[in-house]
This record gives C-alpha cells, sequence and structure tokens, in this order.
C-alpha cells in the first residue's frame, strides 16, 4: 500500500507544479515558516454604528514546524490560535507577515498554485458530524480528493482509499457505511484518513479529540503518533488540552490575546514554565493522583476583550508578579540561555528596569 | 440516615420505536456535607441519575426504584412536594450556563426571583441577597453587574451566577452536572476553586459529574465510576486511584496522559462503548475487558466488597488488585 500512496503522489504533479517550485525539501529548511504574521478585523464597538475598532486576532506570531514534526499551539479560547493556523495554511488572507511551506509562499490566493498547495496542507477539525457529508458514504468521502485533483483510476482510488483505512484502524466494511453510522472516534478516524489521502506533509489539527470521550481519546492520540511515524507528516496542533499536548509534540507554544508567550519543548515548557501565564495554565490541569496534590496559581479574572488589549505586557491585567515596566513596555518573545524562548520582563530578569528608561 | 439514598433505580426510555434502559439498577448513598464525584463517560447514565431522582426527566422515560431524601420519597411525589424539594433542598447546575439564564432579564431579576421563590423574601430584601450571593460567587461590582444581562457576562462570569442562584434556596446539596467542561483552564481553576470553598464553610453536600477524573479527583472525597447504566466501581478518592478494582477503572486511568514522569505510550481501552440497547449479556464491559473470562459473557456481576467503603461489580478483581499498575512503554525520556 504505501508504493500505492507514492504513485499516487507522483501521477499528482502536474505541469503547473512543475513550475510553481521545488517541491523537494533541503536537508534543514523548516516545512512551515511563519514570519511575523498578523490577522487584524475591523469590528464595530458597539452597534451598527458604533465606532469601529481593530481586534488584532493574531499579532505578530512568528514559528517553525520542521519535516514529521509536531508543533502544538495552546492557549485559552479567542487567543488566536485557530487563526493562526488557518493563517499558516492560507486559508485566511495575512494582514501583515509571510508564511513560507517548502520554501513556497503560501497565501490565500485562491489560485492554482494555492490548489496544489493544498494536496499539501491539511486541516482536522473537532466536529467530524460537521466535517464529513452525512449524505455520501465515508468511503467516498475519503477518495473525494484524488476525484478533486484527478489522481489515479477509479480502481487505484479505491484501493487506496481501502489502504487508508486499514491504516487508521478500521474494518474495510466501514468504507460503504454513513458518517451517522460510526462512532465519534471512528469519524475522526474517517477524517483524518481523507487528510492523509494526498500524501499531505502538514496536518494541521484543530481540537482533533477534544469532542471524544477519554476512552477513545487515547486511541487516536496513538493514532496520530503512529501516522507521523509511518507518513512522516508534520502536525501543527492545536489544542487547549495540556495534558494531550504534552503527550504528542516536539515543540509547544503558548498563545495569549494573539501571542505567543513561551515557545519550547514540552518537557521544558512543563516541568518548568517560565511565563506566569504559562505557570497558570499548567497550574491550573487537574491532576488525577489525590497524592500529588500541587500549589495552585490562580488567576483571577477572565481574559480581557482582544478589542482591547491592554497596553505592555497583554497579560500584566492578571500578572500576579506584574511590574510598573510591564504596564508601559510589550515584552518581546526572546530566548533564555537554554534556547527557551519567552515573552517576560521578569523571566529574563529585567527587573530593575525602569519604566522610564526605554522610553 | 443518609441524606440522599438512591435504591435500585430504574430508567427507561421510550423512543417511539423501541424501549431503551439507561439506567440498570443504580444503589448510591450521599451523607450530609460529603462530596461525591460521578465519573464515565457520555451516555453512561451519569446525568440521568440524578434528573431521574428529580422528577426531570419528561413523559418519556419510565423511572422505577426508591429515592429518598432524608427518608421522604421523592419518585412519585407530587409536584407541590417535589417544587419544595427542587432548588430549596437539591439544586444543580448544568455545564452550559448561558442557556440556563435567561437571556431577556437581567441577572439581578433572574437571583431576586430564586430568593422570592425559595426564601419567600420581598423584592427590596430579595436584591439585597442577590448582590450578597453575587459577592460569595466572587464576582467584582456585584452591585452593579445585578443590571447586567447574560450576554454581557463572560461563561466563567455566567457559570458563578447559576452557583449563585443554586446557593439562593441554601440547599442541603448541589448537584453540578460538568459545571467546568464548556470554560477555560484557568477559568475552570478558580470555579472548582469556589465550589471547594463553598462546601468547605456551608456544609452543603456536593454531587459533581465530570468525565474528567483530574476534576473529581481533587475535589471529591469519594467517587462513583459508571459505566453503561451502572455504577462499576465505588471508593473513597484515595482507595480508588491506589488500587483501582474495575478493569474499567484500571482502563481508564491508563488511558489518561501524564502531566510529570516520562511520556509513555497510552493505553486505550480498546474498542467503544456499546450502544444501550444492543448490550452484551453479561458484563457491560466484557467486550472491552482484557480479564474477561465465560462466565463475564454470561451472567452481570453484582457490587463485591474490595476493601471498608470500595466496591467493584467484577469477579475478577482478586486477580487483578494484586496485579502491577499497568506500566506504558516510554514514548519519551524527560531530560
Amino acid at each position: 500500500m504505501e508504493t500505492g500512496l507514492e504513485t499516487a503522489g507522483s501521477a499528482g504533479v502536474s505541469p503547473a507544479h512543475d513550475a510553481g517550485g521545488t517541491p523537494a525539501l533541503p536537508g534543514k529548511t523548516p516545512l512551515l515558516e511563519a514570519d511575523n504574521i498578523r490577522r487584524h478585523f475591523r469590528v464595530r464597538r458597539s452597534g451598527w454604528f458604533g465606532a469601529s475598532a481593530t481586534l488584532k486576532a493574531v499579532d505578530g506570531v512568528s514559528f517553525q514546524v520542521a519535516p514529521g514534526r509536531t508543533l502544538s499551539l495552546v492557549g485559552e479560547s479567542g487567543c488566536g490560535k485557530s487563526t493562526t493556523a488557518r493563517l499558516a495554511l492560507g486559508l485566511l488572507p495575512l494582514s501583515g507577515g509571510a508564511v513560507r511551506f517548502a520554501g513556497e509562499p503560501v497565501g490565500a490566493t485562491y489560485d492554482a498554485a494555492w490548489r496544489l498547495q493544498r494536496q499539501r496542507l491539511q486541516l482536522v477539525f473537532q466536529d467530524t458530524m460537521g466535517a464529513l457529508d452525512r449524505r455520501i458514504a465515508v468511503g467516498r468521502q475519503i477518495i473525494e480528493p484524488l476525484e478533486i485533483h484527478g489522481i489515479g483510476s477509479p480502481a487505484e482510488q479505491r484501493a487506496q482509499g481501502m489502504a487508508l483505512l486499514d491504516a487508521v484502524g478500521l474494518k474495510p466494511h466501514v468504507f460503504d457505511r454513513y458518517p451517522h453510522e460510526l462512532s465519534g472516534g471512528q469519524r475522526q478516524r474517517v477524517v483524518l484518513a481523507r487528510a492523509l489521502i494526498l500524501k499531505p506533509q502538514l496536518i494541521a489539527c484543530d481540537e482533533p479529540i477534544a469532542a471524544l470521550d477519554v476512552s477513545i481519546q487515547a486511541q487516536v492520540i496513538n493514532l496520530l503518533i503512529d501516522l507521523q511515524e509511518r507518513f512522516n507528516v508534520a502536525y501543527l496542533f492545536i489544542s487547549h488540552d495540556l495534558k494531550v499536548v504534552r503527550q504528542i509534540s516536539h515543540a509547544v507554544a503558548v498563545m495569549y490575546l494573539g501571542r505567543i508567550v513561551e515557545h519550547g519543548t514540552p518537557d521544558r515548557l512543563f516541568r518548568q514554565p517560565e511565563h506566569p501565564y504559562t505557570r497558570a495554565l499548567v497550574s491550573a490541569i487537574p491532576v488525577a493522583s489525590p497524592a500529588r496534590a500541587r500549589q495552585r496559581l490562580l488567576l483571577s479574572g477572565d481574559p480581557p476583550n482582544p478589542v482591547d488589549v491592554p497596553t505592555g505586557c497583554a497579560f500584566h491585567t492578571r500578572c500576579p508578579v506584574a511590574m510598573p515596566a510591564c504596564r508601559t513596555q510589550t515584552p518581546e518573545l526572546r530566548a533564555l540561555p537554554d534556547g527557551h524562548r519567552v515573552a517576560c520582563h521578569l523571566a529574563h530578569g529585567d527587573a530593575g528596569l525602569p519604566a522610564t528608561e526605554a522610553a | 440516615m443518609p441524606l440522599i439514598e438512591i435504591r435500585d433505580l430504574v430508567v427507561d426510555f421510550d423512543t417511539g420505536k423501541r424501549v431503551v434502559r439507561a439506567l440498570h439498577g443504580i444503589d448510591l448513598a450521599l451523607e450530609r456535607g460529603e462530596s461525591l464525584g460521578l465519573v464515565g463517560e457520555s451516555g453512561c447514565g451519569k446525568s440521568v441519575t440524578w434528573l431521574a431522582a428529580l422528577g426531570l426527566l419528561g413523559p418519556r422515560a419510565r423511572v422505577q426504584g426508591d429515592v429518598r431524601l432524608e427518608g421522604m420519597p421523592l419518585l412519585g411525589a407530587d409536584a407541590r412536594q417535589l417544587e419544595r424539594v427542587r432548588g430549596r433542598r437539591i439544586a444543580m447546575i448544568f455545564q452550559d450556563p448561558t442557556s440556563s439564564l435567561n437571556p431577556v432579564h437581567r441577572i439581578g431579576t433572574q437571583l431576586a426571583e430564586a430568593l422570592v421563590l425559595h426564601r419567600g423574601m420581598n423584592d427590596r430584601s430579595a436584591w439585597t441577597e442577590a448582590r450578597r450571593l453575587l459577592d460569595r460567587v466572587g464576582i467584582a461590582n456585584a452591585a452593579q453587574r445585578l443590571n447586567d444581562y447574560p450576554h454581557q457576562l463572560s461563561g466563567g462570569m455566567n457559570q458563578r451566577v447559576m452557583i449563585a442562584m443554586a446557593l439562593a434556596g441554601e440547599p442541603d446539596v448541589l448537584i453540578a452536572d460538568e459545571p467546568t467542561t464548556a470554560l477555560d483552564a484557568t477559568i475552570q481553576a478558580q470555579i472548582l476553586d469556589l465550589l471547594r470553598s463553598l462546601r468547605d464553610d456551608g456544609g452543603m453536600a456536593l454531587v459533581l459529574i465530570s468525565h474528567d477524573l483530574g476534576v473529581v479527583a481533587e475535589n471529591c472525597q469519594r467517587i462513583a465510576v459508571m459505566y453503561c447504566g451502572r455504577i462499576v466501581e465505588t471508593a473513597t478518592v484515595a482507595d480508588l486511584f491506589a488500587h483501582p478494582a474495575h478493569p474499567y477503572t484500571r482502563g481508564l486511568l491508563a488511558a489518561l496522559p501524564e502531566m510529570e514522569g516520562p511520556v509513555r505510550r497510552l493505553e486505550p481501552i480498546p474498542g467503544s462503548v456499546p450502544e444501550p440497547w444492543n448490550l452484551p449479556p453479561g458484563c457491560a464491559f466484557e467486550p472491552r475487558c482484557l480479564h474477561a473470562r465465560g462466565e463475564c459473557r454470561t451472567s452481570m456481576p453484582t457490587p463485591r466488597r474490595v476493601a471498608a467503603g470500595h466496591s467493584a461489580a467484577c469477579v475478577r478483581f482478586g486477580a487483578l488488585v494484586s496485579d502491577q499498575a499497568p506500566q506504558g512503554t516510554r514514548l519519551r525520556e524527560v531530560a
């Protein structure tokens, strides 16, 4: 079946694609690279005639995803993690910055090059019932991307669909079933099979297991890890569940109000979080072992309205250790000596920094 | 006498096409001031148990068994009796606070209504008490917030309002059905902290219904694990996590990713939960159980005593408890 997929991949390379650039990757180039990307929305403050304001959903985010690796974006609702993923996949126009995938620019251009890029960039959502068409048998939906891109004969398409069904741990008879006949876990497997059929190099997974039951979550987490090993696919993984993120990631970026506030390996980030927000997030996880009760760092209040992001460090209104400088100066995401990156004055030892010095 | 005693509670739903049994005989007792966690996957009956006990299931449900509040039977009680219990003695809050609140009435009006109803207050004193309750649940500027509508508050704030409303009747027990599932992590921590402090200084019993073992482990004294409409294991929190006896409980624990130590490959429970109209003839967990024997396929195990205050509905638990806790393969060492 591996060879079957290989054939499909090369069959998919059309003349337009050859002209578009080099799909082959040099060894060390990141697969996906976001450079200071921004997405601003114009919104009304109140009602139809209220003053307009700018909502900075994503405000200067940079990251890289290496081939076959997983970068997780974590944060609370409204922090911009899903918007970041849509920008990175070229599904939403950028307000600023640039995204490159395998050396080629990514943008919401909707032209022939963009459509070809779809083959290599896929997206998986939380709501599987919404992602699948309930009137079409799931097998047809799995091979539909091959039909759209005109890859292979119908017999080859079906064979590939069957092979992927097997790869995601479903029995062959599921091919002719309809979405409502499957459980939530099975549907998420179908969605993954469909995302994989074009042999993508990267899949953005937006809360792929949040809607599943505990015992099924573990099955899908293991499946995601196995599929990554087998197909060398990279994941841009979006989740609010830090336990799952720790399990699956090679790198983690914590977002707060449209910016990355901390970035590092999961071991470093969860063992010794530097940013006060990350510390609060980590300490908020309920742990299923009463013997290991930990000190809980409770934040007061809710995240601020993203239309009115506080000046200076956006977190200073809820931060238990904020200093005067935090109110005026926005901390940059900078590396500590060990390479771990954090955007916090305190973590970088700027504690003595008077608010006036840089002003 | 326990505060609430549930005996052999059976619930059938008439779907029009068939009659589906959702609860297969629940036995549960809740002591005064106790905190009980009810854990299980979706559809296991953890919410239905309490909706049935309070007569909130509607005409399509057939409820049998016995539910007593300090000896007073609740099943079959007339509407007037139940009205004196619901909200007054037993309050309930749900997952989505925004849909539990009326969008066209002010927070204060809705709170005051509960106070007038349950405590017989007049409008003026109800408004004052509503303000005190909002203060109690940690809402800043309570006096101004009383004039707000639900859409003006965040999800976490609305859940605080729901808790304030539940406290309005000064109930003996608060049943919180997935109270933090729709909330963000830092807000969940705030709400759980609030529930804990209310229980600590009010002497109110708490039933916490959750799919999250971590949430109940940190907030309850005793846990009941449910599977397919039955309680399969009950124990104190410490016992349950140190010596899980039922294979389902053990499976749930092994399937959870850890936050500390090396990252291990998770051990999922194979298969999926059977449909309630298609249960196996014996133990409902048998098709997914790694330890099942012939007898598991034919007869339904009854709860057996594991230790004092610890019981499990499994014929094989004796062989399991002595086993080492399952250890997964290591995926990655911690630096």
